[in-house]
């Protein structure tokens, strides 16, 4: 008989693999099933854009709120009843002006300020993204729809460490005298990231 | 290490797979598999750094062709079974077929002794050190020059935190690069601020 040890077997599927380790769990007692429940209501309800866009709206409305979110972000959307996990230790709110645009990313996996933004979206995960809005900045803004003037300072945020960023878009003009509510219906996941302008 | 991961700068690369209110998941699995490694973490099988590294270590081209999810659910596995929770023979027979895993971890190290502290203002260059094992500086600032923006708290030192090696906490800073240090004449004009771990960096004078 020749040997067939060492003949590669066809690869699992990812569901099969994910349901390989899952099992595995069970049968450890580690109760994967319960947990799987439990996250997905945290990722659905719980780690969405729109405790960001409150974060925004309060810090449009309330100049001292603004005061303490970009002094200390973490601490500061507390005061929302928002939190972060307790690896991510510090916040840093980037405020945008009509002469500064900041942006975020990670180049080396995917890091974001996810209990507060949200979940990053898929591109923000992509090679594209990564490899080239460091180097390209104004070039991917504008492909993804955002041309900025010459004269605007471009800053790109790296989330190489667990220092989370995110951006405090620009109040636009027409929304004097708007409530808070009525404010953060208008703040997007993406203008968060940087990649829109409101 | 200089891996496939560390893709800050690279070209080639075409347009970025850009929608309005992209999705994060799209499929069912994804979600068990973020469940999954977040339960191994909260169970304390492995810290984020380690998972960040199995990651890293996957055979280079099956990080580019894999998903952002099959990408955690190797590492998942990988460390499931460094850890000795599993075998690889159980997660092949349960899956029914091979079961790629990441290549095994170089050795890791602990920060350096004479750390130096850094105020916004300060110009520093990031040290040009090459590392086997885990290290959160991108390739692209390695023996660039910048300007320090602001300080974190002190986190683990990822170096020594993915691989099991003591290390004391120390901050990050964040330096601002230009473009033009980065990629002269090469890139769009910008800033790059990255966090920067205080081992990594030295003062300019």
């Amino acid at each position: 008989m020749p040997d067939q040890s060492h003949v590669q077997q066809t690869t699992a599927s990812v569901e099969q693999r994910v349901d390989a380790i899952q099992a595995a769990f069970e049968e450890r007692g580690m109760k994967p099933g319960e947990f799987v429940e439990e996250f997905r209501h945290l990722a659905e309800e719980e780690w969405v854009p729109e405790n960001g866009a409150r974060v925004v709206a309060k810090a449009w409305t309330d100049p001292a709120f603004r005061e303490r979110l970009l002094a200390n972000g973490r601490e500061a959307v507390t005061e929302l009843g928002l939190s972060m996990p307790a690896h991510h230790r510090h916040l840093v709110v980037l405020e945008n002006t009509p002469t500064v645009h900041n942006v975020i990313c990670c180049t080396l996996c995917s890091c974001t300020a996810f209990s507060i933004i949200g979940l990053p979206p898929d591109w923000y995960k992509d090679l594209e993204y990564r490899a080239r809005v460091v180097r390209q900045s104004r070039t991917v803004l504008k492909e993804m729809g955002l041309d900025l003037p010459a004269e605007m300072e471009v800053r790109v945020w790296d989330t190489t460490a667990d220092t989370r960023y995110m951006v405090l878009p620009v109040r636009p003009a027409e929304t004097a005298g708007w409530s808070e509510d009525k404010l953060a219906k208008l703040v997007t996941k993406d203008s968060m990231i940087g990649v829109a302008r409101l | 290490m200089d891996g496939m991961h560390d893709l800050g700068g690279r070209q080639g690369f075409g347009r970025v797979r850009y929608s309005l209110r992209a999705q994060t998941f799209h499929e069912p699995w994804e979600k068990r598999v973020n469940a999954l490694y977040s339960l191994a973490v909260k169970l304390g099988i492995f810290n984020m750094d380690e998972y960040r590294h199995a990651i890293e270590r996957m055979e280079p081209r099956h990080y580019l062709s894999a998903s952002y999810y099959e990408r955690s659910l190797t590492s998942l596995a990988t460390l499931c079974v460094e850890k000795g929770i599993l075998t690889r023979e159980e997660l092949e027979r349960r899956a029914q077929g091979s079961f790629p895993l990441s290549i095994p971890s170089a050795p890791g190290r602990s920060n350096v002794a004479a750390r130096e502290h850094f105020k916004p203002g300060d110009r520093v260059r990031v040290k040009t050190d090459y590392v086997p094992g885990h290290v959160r500086m991108p390739g692209y600032i390695r023996g660039k020059t910048g300007v320090v923006v602001s300080e974190s708290p002190a986190y683990p030192f990822p170096d020594a935190h993915a691989h099991g090696v003591k290390a004391a906490d120390e901050p990050t800073f964040d330096v601002r690069f230009s473009t033009e240090e980065l990629w002269p004449n090469s890139a769009d004009p910008a800033f790059v601020n990255v966090g920067v771990f205080q081992s990594y960096l030295e003062r300019v004078t």
